[in-house]
């Protein structure tokens, strides 16, 4: 079974985030890190590959910058990758950011797309889905648990009150949740093997994409205003004098966590 | 003229950092409280393939040099000593005698596992009548038409014990010299005392051998015959440059923890690190931390470019481990009270400090090393 996986490079999050002034956009440096969400996703594929004596291809859009983040996804074990690298794709949105990268999966003649839920720079959770409808793949999304059987795929969805199991035939699209799996450190052997390892980098025009369809023009929305969050109110105190944690239970209750 | 590790080690360092504070640190102190050694631990650390690091890839190895061991090793002990010497003493005493000395059958019997973290192996060299003698070795082997007869005892031999020990190497005297024997875990005759209560490392798994006419087969000789002694010392003088390596680590896990704790702690209206009384001691951690690792690291590089380095491993495991005592003692100064209680992890790594002045060559031998070599007439 061939399979790709989406991908994404993000700033280092333990260094705060940079926003062009004009744009709103932010600011990417050469040295970007693997987005940690997308490790889980890489690890389903791994597992799925390693099953049926397939191979893993990441597909992932950005700039490429010295593709560090790309090559931790490699030294974990996946084939090879493509990354959609073009300057005409800046301040792209999701729907251009699906387009591009049906497009570029496409290419792959893939069995199975995999994705996380949602990048942990962008944050939109729709990508996932809008690849699926462009490729005319059925989504299964926000799954915990993903087996291939008999040649199907058998999903195990995430919901608010426990899971669905849904079943789907090949090709597919799946996005996984983060804890769905537990991913793999990249071994040594891994990080030096992933030096060779082939990454393709198309532009928009190898992929036969209209320049004036992407990029922050194509895209049909722009960003007007970036406002910071609030700061966080004081928090409330409770004084236990032998019932606090009723009080503790009623608090959990409102925010639905229990 | 650099040290400087490659891009692809500087990523491997961060991997194993972001492993020993994910499976290892959150659980140190329970570790080290209960004297428990954590097989499960072991064998991730395994998977991450820091046990097969310096061996071929037809092993299961990674082909890769000593630097990336240490580097691996520094990151461990960086969060616990134990598991960090439990890795150094697997490699280094371990399955580098065996891959180096073992004959091709006993290399493809028992090196993979030991290669991929599934098994252990432990070299007793020690004995309880005499450590760093080693010369004086007074275990026998006697041969007995096709096999070994082993008779006599060994002292403090690391990973001798746990669940997953495939064998023992001994050295013991064969007719006029000293030769290395295999004994596989589970041999009638080997009796594996109970493990020692430590000051540190408690962690790591640690335990006296008997050998009560422990019969091996012949063709479980390491190496040759009589030259036993002379093979090992070889070993040691690598394990000396993973061993300060591990020094380097704890010496610099002190120095983050000290540098952390004298910006927040405040006493009389300020912080304890405003004080050069505090803060001084803090640089002095920072310049040994430094010369350790230039040390370290050049002794890995003589070594792994093939050029001799007996006395640089001994000058870097020499020099680190008493800098990395000093870190522990200027760490547990620095924290005060909370440095003399098992809340912060420095009374820990003040404990776990001091045998690194004594394992794999103490610093007396380690001088008698460098000084012989200065052409002294020790």
């Amino acid at each position: 079974m061939k399979i790709a996986v989406c991908v994404k490079q993000i700033p280092d999050p333990a260094t705060p985030y940079q926003l062009d002034p004009e744009t709103h956009l932010v600011m990417r440096p050469a040295e970007q890190v693997l987005d940690d969400t997308d490790r889980y996703g890489i690890e389903v594929a791994l597992q799925l590959a390693a099953a049926t004596d397939g191979t893993v291809v990441l597909v992932s859009m950005g700039p490429a910058g010295n593709l560090q983040g790309i090559r931790q996804a490699l030294a974990m074990g996946a084939d090879q990758a493509v990354v959609v690298s073009d300057p005409l794709l800046q301040g792209s949105g999701a729907l251009v950011t699906a387009r591009v990268l049906a497009a570029a999966i496409v290419r792959e003649a893939v069995d199975l797309v995999i994705a996380g839920t949602e990048s942990t720079d962008g944050y939109t959770g729709i990508v996932p889905q809008q690849i699926a409808e462009i490729l005319g793949l059925p989504a299964l999304t926000f799954a915990r648990k993903v087996e291939h059987i008999d040649g199907k795929l058998r999903v195990e969805r995430q919901t608010a009150s426990g899971y669905d199991v849904v079943t789907s035939p090949l090709p597919a699209l799946v996005s996984v949740t983060s804890g769905a799996v537990e991913p793999r450190y990249p071994t040594f052997k891994g990080i030096m093997q992933a030096k060779q390892k082939p990454v393709d980098q198309p532009t928009c025009a190898d992929l036969g994409i209209d320049p004036g369809s992407v990029g922050l023009g194509g895209s049909g929305q722009s960003i007007t205003a970036v406002r910071p969050a609030p700061a966080r109110t004081a928090g409330t105190k409770i004084h236990d004098e032998g019932e606090a944690y009723l009080e503790i239970v009623k608090l959990l209750e409102q925010a639905k966590v229990i | 003229m650099d040290f400087a590790a490659s891009p692809e080690q500087e990523a491997f360092r961060l991997v194993v950092r972001e492993f020993a504070a994910a499976e290892i640190a959150p659980h140190a102190e329970e570790w080290d409280r209960t004297h428990s050694f954590p097989v499960e631990t072991v064998h991730k650390m395994g998977e991450l393939g820091l046990f097969g690091l310096i061996f071929p890839e037809e092993y299961g190895g990674a082909g890769a040099d000593l630097a990336t061991l240490c580097i691996a090793i520094e990151e461990i002990a960086g969060v616990d000593s134990s598991m960090a010497i439990t890795l150094e003493a697997a490699v280094g005493l371990g399955a580098n005698p065996l891959h180096r000395f073992g004959t091709e059958e006993q290399k493809a019997r028992w090196l993979p596992d030991l290669v991929q973290g599934r098994s252990l192996a432990a070299f007793g060299l020690t004995e309880p009548d005499g450590g760093s003698d080693a010369g004086d070795t007074r275990t026998r082997a006697e041969r007995d038409g096709d096999e070994w007869v082993i008779n006599g005892a060994k002292a403090f031999i690391t990973n001798s014990g746990t669940e997953i020990t495939s064998l023992v190497m001994v050295t013991a005297r064969t007719g006029d010299g000293v030769s290395v024997l295999i004994v596989p875990s589970g041999t009638p005759g080997l009796v594996v005392e109970p493990a020692y209560r430590k000051m540190g490392w408690r962690a790591s798994d640690t335990h006296g051998i008997l050998l009560d006419d422990c019969r091996i087969p012949a063709g479980y000789l390491l190496g040759e015959e009589g030259h036993g002694l002379r093979q090992f010392l070889s070993t040691l003088d690598e394990g000396r440059i993973a061993v300060a390596a591990l020094s380097v680590g704890l010496a610099a896990a002190c120095l983050s923890h000290s540098v952390q704790y004298a910006r927040e702690r405040s006493a009389f209206g300020r912080p304890i690190g405003s004080n050069q009384g505090v803060a001084f001691p803090i640089a002095d951690v920072q310049v040994a931390l430094e010369a350790a690792r230039l040390l370290t690291y050049r002794a890995a590089w003589l070594r792994d470019s093939g050029q001799d380095f007996r006395a640089a491993a001994a000058t870097a495991k020499l020099f680190a481990s008493e800098a990395a005592v000093d870190a522990t003692r200027i760490a547990t100064q620095v924290f005060g009270g909370s440095g003399f209680i098992d809340e912060t992890p420095v009374s820990r790594f003040y404990r776990d400090a001091k045998v690194l002045e004594i394992g794999e060559g103490t610093s007396e031998i380690l001088r008698l090393v460098i000084a012989r070599n200065l052409g002294l007439p020790l």
